[in-house]
């Protein structure tokens, strides 16, 4: 699964540079906050957006215990992505070729978005739960054709910002 | 007469499930959202002064029922009584919304036989018909205090149910009691097979899932009494935790003319909601009066 999401994000670069709009192509950027805590697991983290006057929610990622099986399998706990999970993603199967992937360290990370987003004014949601830890929701503003924007997480997440690439 | 003594208590768990009483019977899963289908929900279920909050008596786990979002009935796993609730597992293995919870129907009443007076049904509180929450509270609400006591039944003049009535029996006055008490859990993206209304007594309807409620959106329900709108009812919502507040905080909302109600949602967590009416529109036998209650256990989750 990592695999392919490598190929998917080695892919986007050279399609973006054949596009004649270049302000089409976009990247956000997530930053997992490094925590202070003696018991520390990863969290699991869901990105998706949704059309501003409202419509259906598309994922753009979901990070979650992909290889854990057995009786408490890595999907358990989708659902304490608890708004990702009401907005789209239990109608999501999973694992989902180019959105679902394996949980991240603490760091920074880029996200190509996809270039057939629809132009229009979107927003831009990134929810994280961590075990044994909190659960943070937070929006930004995404247009299309690419406008820089940046907030940042209080808890659970850090920096978020879009740009242009 | 030890006997007697025996059906008469254990009878008395099943009818403290009606909601006449001032004891609050509830259904408290662990959860009502899974995300796959290897799960189980446990379930306390008691009856209290307060719901959820086990102080009383252990509900009576016989008549729990499941309704697959398949439309198939499930079953409950590892029932157990403690002595203030019990507790019991669904395994939830199917996609879907699931229904989980009693659905009872029962007839009481009085009649006298060669001038004598006679009861139907069961009698509650295991304290003998004379006791306090004895059987003269079934036929109506408690004496007014100072009232003089009513008169005590003999209790080798009850009979079980309306078909042991002897003949030549008169002055029948026979009430069907209906009652349900439910909670919902979805794995995955919910269904409405579950949820179907049966168009017989007192049901909920909920507009959109009723695992997808959200502290800052309203919740919509709608109120059938055999299967038409039920307007004008009087709707109790409580909040969970009671004891760590000062009020109840409960809200009373009643039906508008199409049996709908729009719930706001102080805070996040679990929800009990009750709703009863009385009637004259019996489908027992030789009953002349209903009285009908519907009971659902809600979460409610912070947006």
């Amino acid at each position: 699964m990592r695999k392919s999401l490598m190929l998917a994000a080695g892919l986007a670069v050279p399609t973006a540079a054949l596009a004649a709009s270049p302000a089409l192509a976009g990247s956000l950027n997530v930053t997992i906050p490094r925590q202070g805590v003696a018991e520390y697991h990863k969290p699991y983290v869901g990105i998706w957006i949704e059309p501003r006057g409202g419509g259906e929610a598309r994922t753009l990622a979901v990070w979650y215990e992909i290889k854990k099986g057995g009786n408490e399998p890595g999907t358990k706990w989708l659902k304490d992505l608890r708004t990702w999970w009401r907005k789209g993603g239990r109608s999501l199967k999973m694992p989902a070729d180019g959105v679902s992937g394996a949980t991240r360290a603490p760091g920074a990370y880029r996200i190509p978005l996809p270039d057939n987003i629809r132009p229009g004014a979107y927003t831009l949601f990134v929810e994280a739960a961590r075990e044994n830890g909190g659960r943070e929701l937070v929006s930004i503003p995404l247009s299309v054709p690419i406008k820089n924007a940046s907030t940042a997480g209080k808890s659970e997440l850090g920096a978020i910002s879009i740009t242009v690439r | 007469m030890i006997k007697k003594t025996f059906l008469l208590t254990a009878s008395a768990a099943a009818l403290t499930a009606a909601p006449a009483f001032a004891h609050s019977a509830w259904l408290k899963p662990s959860t009502t959202v899974l995300s796959d289908q290897s799960q189980s929900v446990t379930v306390d279920a008691a009856t209290s002064t307060e719901p959820f909050n086990a102080d009383h008596n252990a509900m009576n786990t016989d008549d729990i029922k499941v309704w697959a979002p398949d439309g198939t009935m499930g079953k409950i796993e590892n029932a157990a009584r403690g002595r203030y609730r019990s507790t019991f597992d669904v395994k939830i293995d199917k996609p879907g919304t699931w229904r989980i919870g009693t659905q009872t129907s029962s007839v009481s009443g009085t009649f006298k036989l060669n001038g004598e007076d006679w009861r139907v049904g069961r009698m509650r509180g295991g304290m003998g018909p004379a006791g306090p929450g004895g059987a003269a509270q079934l036929a109506g609400p408690a004496p007014a205090a100072g009232a003089p006591p009513r008169p005590a039944f003999d209790p080798s003049k009850v009979v079980a149910s309306v078909a042991e009535i002897p003949a030549g029996a008169t002055d029948l006055n026979l009430t069907e009691s209906q009652s349900r008490n439910e909670f919902f859990v979805t794995s995955g993206e919910p269904s409405a097979t579950a949820l179907q209304p049966t168009n017989n007594g007192l049901e909920m309807v909920p507009e959109g899932s009723p695992t997808d409620l959200v502290q800052n959106e309203p919740g919509k329900f709608r109120f059938l009494v055999d299967g038409k709108p039920a307007p004008g009812i009087k709707v109790k919502v409580i909040p969970d935790g009671q004891r760590y507040r000062e009020s109840e905080a409960s809200q009373e909302l009643t039906t508008d003319a199409g049996g709908a109600i729009s719930v706001g949602w102080p805070v996040a967590g679990f929800y009990w909601l009750n709703a009863s009416l009385s009637d004259d529109k019996p489908a027992a036998a030789r009953a002349t009066k209903r009285r009908l209650s519907y009971t659902a256990t809600l979460e409610v989750v912070a947006p």
